[in-house]
């Protein structure tokens, strides 16, 4: 019977293990087999050459840029998004006051759970249309109209969201933080609506206000859910590649503008994979990315490993 | 929770690379044996006798053979497939051949397998962002040696060869060691383009030096019209621009300077920085239409039909891509560009050259009839076909019925063109040298955004040519 079982659960797993070993697996060591030689991606002739391409990558000023572009969203992304979708969770949840006796969320807070969750059903495509509308670069543009018909800004002279350096990074950063912050505040909404409520009742009788029930309950009861979003927005922070691609000035191919100041990993591997024809160097980028990936992961579960509060 | 969120985070960011080895690993090995096997087989050339083969007479060359059909594959893209629609029905109307028509922009989807099985297509427009390189064809043993159609005689005067009714040069992007495999029949001109409508109600005149260019930028913008338009999200625009500058004032020299990599193609050549203090001037003073430096080519090619600047730099596709936003009085006309003073070209010459490459792959099951369709498109008749439903020019010499009448822009670049005569250039670097391309466009892109001065950018592009020339690679090219 035992052995049965073995057998009975190993036929489930065969299939699922052998496609994550083929589809998976194997790229990923292609990869690294392709990432050592100096393969055009047009055709199977290539050389070997040895680490000439990781050489190569240390001294890549772009690609290198691009790293520190992907880490200043890996900071950003879920910093901001996070607060925000805690902090308008909580308002809905627990936020209102007034009537005696119990917690519930401000006015209207089922209206403005539904409202907040529109932007997730859009795809990334459709968002970088709708946001290129917003940041046009001359008075057809949603925020230099405004700024125009206010008078703050010359009609001569629009502000080029996506064509300043310094803007550049924090214009994506804001399409992905009200891309996501109605997801996260879905998620953190119905993590605190398991929170029982007779502990906000306690804490309000004790004389605790919104900022200490919130500090002291919602958040510490919350770890396990806050953790998970962090993982889920790393992963976002780390691609970046359909935003960029498609929103920014072009850098030959997939965006990077302006002069490589919005270039994140994906991008700057796409560009030498299909553009310039670069693809072993390509390979050795995506290896990079999968290592510095990996670590992120262990790194990200090690910090927010906690104590699990049962309640 | 956590673990699986793990699992996650390996997968996202390389899902594109993942997707591409896989599919290459999977589709390129066997597809290769394939292959071999076919070519080894020897089967292809007894094939070609068969039920394909009809008689051959002095109309019909390659014998192309009554009530057989022909399989098409048009890549639909700027041009649509409306002219291949034509071409095919007016072939079944003469030849009584009728063709399965596929208009597609995945033409490395749906072709790929078929080439990799031994199906393929009978002829194609292997053209788009999707094209199979003709390179990587031609080195899999996939592609048919035009000579044949080439040699063989002109629709319209059975005594020229085919070959010798085209531009000359516009067979040659399509030669792989010594031979041409694909066709590249669209010729496109570059330049700046205005609309007759505007210059007319402005009183303005064509210019044609750059100064006469300034001067009607100057009045432009005391109305409140932008001078020049570009597009700017993609820098190449604006480089045609410069870079026609450069060619025009320095000469061919200039030009070649920057292909072959020379260590003077921009720092030390008085051309290039002329050129760019020229372009330098009208982002200074405020002749650049508001806000184009980030627009993307429809955006700001949209504003330019609804005049809201004067000029836009763009090659000759310009006016189908714009048919929609095209007011009908528009008057789209095409203009070389202006000359700096003393400059070598004269103000005539113009940036041209074919693209858009039709190729017969070596296994089409109907070859005779394929031969005998790419003939024809090589004939006055079915290049003004091409010419009405597609606005475009080919690469035949002459090859629009005077009679007919064109869009105004098209038309343009018709007399443009003749007036053009052999001073035509053009610039092989962007073919060449993809990564000094974008290195180059990086820099017109802060230029125009005047975080770079002219001086600067002709540092940061001699930098890129001088890295280029440290590419052992970049030794294979050279012209003369």
């Amino acid at each position: 019977m035992r052995k049965g079982q073995y057998r009975f659960v190993a036929g489930f797993l065969f299939v699922p293990v052998a496609l994550y070993l083929i589809f998976v697996i194997w790229p990923y060591i292609q990869t690294f087999g392709y990432s050592l030689t100096n393969w055009k991606g047009q055709s199977q002739t290539f050389d070997f050459v040895g680490l000439d391409n990781y050489k190569a990558l240390v001294e890549d000023d772009v690609f290198l840029k691009a790293i520190w572009h992907n880490v200043f969203f890996l900071v950003f992304i879920p910093v901001i998004t996070i607060l925000l979708a805690l902090f308008f969770a909580f308002m809905l949840n627990a936020g209102g006051r007034g009537r005696a006796g119990g917690v519930q969320g401000v006015a209207g807070s089922r209206l403005y759970k539904i409202v907040y969750f529109f932007p997730q059903v859009l795809s990334l495509a459709i968002l970088a249309v709708l946001f290129n509308a917003v940041y046009r670069s001359d008075g057809g543009g949603l925020l230099n109209g405004f700024l125009i018909k206010l008078g703050l800004v010359d009609a001569d002279s629009p502000v080029e969201w996506l064509n300043e350096p310094d803007m550049v990074l924090w214009a994506l950063l804001l399409v992905v933080v009200w891309h996501g912050v109605g997801f996260y505040l879905v998620l953190f909404s119905a993590a605190m609506q398991s929170v029982p409520r007779d502990i906000y009742e306690a804490a309000l009788i004790d004389g605790a206000g919104r900022g200490q029930s919130f500090f002291r309950i919602t958040l510490p009861l919350l770890w396990d859910t806050v953790q998970t979003a962090w993982v889920y927005l790393g992963i976002v922070a780390m691609d970046m590649f359909v935003l960029v691609s498609s929103m920014t000035q072009n850098m030959g191919a997939y965006g990077g503008g302006p002069d490589h100041h919005s270039d994140v990993m994906s991008t700057v591997m796409m560009r030498n994979f299909l553009y310039y024809g670069k693809s072993g160097y390509a390979c050795a980028m995506g290896v990079v990315m999968l290592l510095l990936t990996l670590v992120l992961s262990v790194v990200t579960l090690r910090a927010t490993r906690r104590e699990r509060i049962e309640f | 929770m956590g673990s699986t969120a793990h699992h996650g985070a390996e997968g996202v960011g390389r899902r594109d690379l993942i997707k591409r080895s896989a599919a290459l690993g999977m589709v390129a090995a066997p597809g290769m044996g394939l292959l071999s096997g076919c070519a080894s087989g020897g089967g292809g050339d007894s094939d070609e006798g068969g039920d394909t083969k009809g008689k051959t007479s002095k109309d019909n060359p390659f014998g192309a053979k009554k009530g057989s059909k022909l399989d098409v594959v048009v890549f639909k893209g700027g041009y649509g497939d409306d002219y291949a629609k034509a071409w095919e029905a007016d072939f079944s109307k003469k030849l009584g051949i009728s063709s399965t028509h596929t208009g597609t922009q995945e033409i490395t989807g749906k072709l790929q397998p078929r080439f990799n099985a031994g199906n393929p297509p009978d002829i194609v427009d292997d053209s788009g962002a999707q094209q199979i390189k003709v390179d990587v064809l031609y080195k899999n043993g996939q592609l048919l040696d035009l000579s044949e159609v080439l040699d063989a005689p002109s629709v319209d005067d059975p005594a020229k060869k085919v070959r010798d009714t085209l531009i000359p040069g516009t067979l040659d992007p399509g030669m792989q060691e010594g031979k041409i495999v694909a066709l590249n029949y669209i010729y496109t001109v570059w330049g700046l383009w205005y609309s007759g409508k505007l210059f007319k109600d402005k009183g303005w005149e064509v210019p044609k030096t750059w100064d006469d260019f300034l001067a009607i930028c100057k009045d432009a913008k005391s109305q409140g019209i932008g001078g020049l338009a570009h597009q700017g999200k993609y820098p190449y625009y604006i480089n045609v621009a410069i870079m026609d500058l450069i060619a025009k004032k320095g000469g061919l020299d200039a030009m070649k300077a920057i292909d072959n990599l020379d260590p003077k193609a921009f720092v030390g050549s008085d051309a290039a920085q002329e050129a760019i203090e020229a372009i330098y001037e009208v982002v200074e003073k405020g002749y650049l239409m508001p806000g184009t430096n980030g627009l993307t080519h429809t955006e700001s090619q949209t504003r330019w039909n609804q005049y809201k600047a004067v000029f836009i730099t763009s090659g000759s596709w310009l006016e189908n891509e714009q048919l929609k936003q095209t007011p009908t009085d528009f008057d789209m006309k095409f203009l070389p560009m202006p000359l700096l003073s003393g400059s070598t070209l004269p103000f005539e010459a113009i940036r041209a050259g074919s693209g858009e490459p039709f190729v017969i792959p070596a296994k089409a099951a109907n070859r005779p009839a394929a031969q005998e369709f790419m003939r024809r498109m090589l004939s006055k008749e079915w290049s003004t076909l091409f010419a009405k439903q597609a606005n475009s020019l080919t690469i035949l010499k002459d090859g629009v019925d005077p009679g007919v009448r064109l869009r105004p822009g098209t038309q343009s670049t018709v007399e443009a063109s003749k007036a053009a005569g052999d001073n035509t250039f053009r610039y092989l670097y962007t073919e060449w040298y993809g990564e000094m391309g974008t290195a180059i466009e990086a820099a017109s892109n802060e230029l125009m955004a005047k975080r770079i001065q002219p001086k600067e950018w002709l540092k940061r592009c001699q930098a890129a040519v001088d890295k280029q020339a440290k590419d052992p690679a970049s030794k294979k090219n050279h012209r003369d």
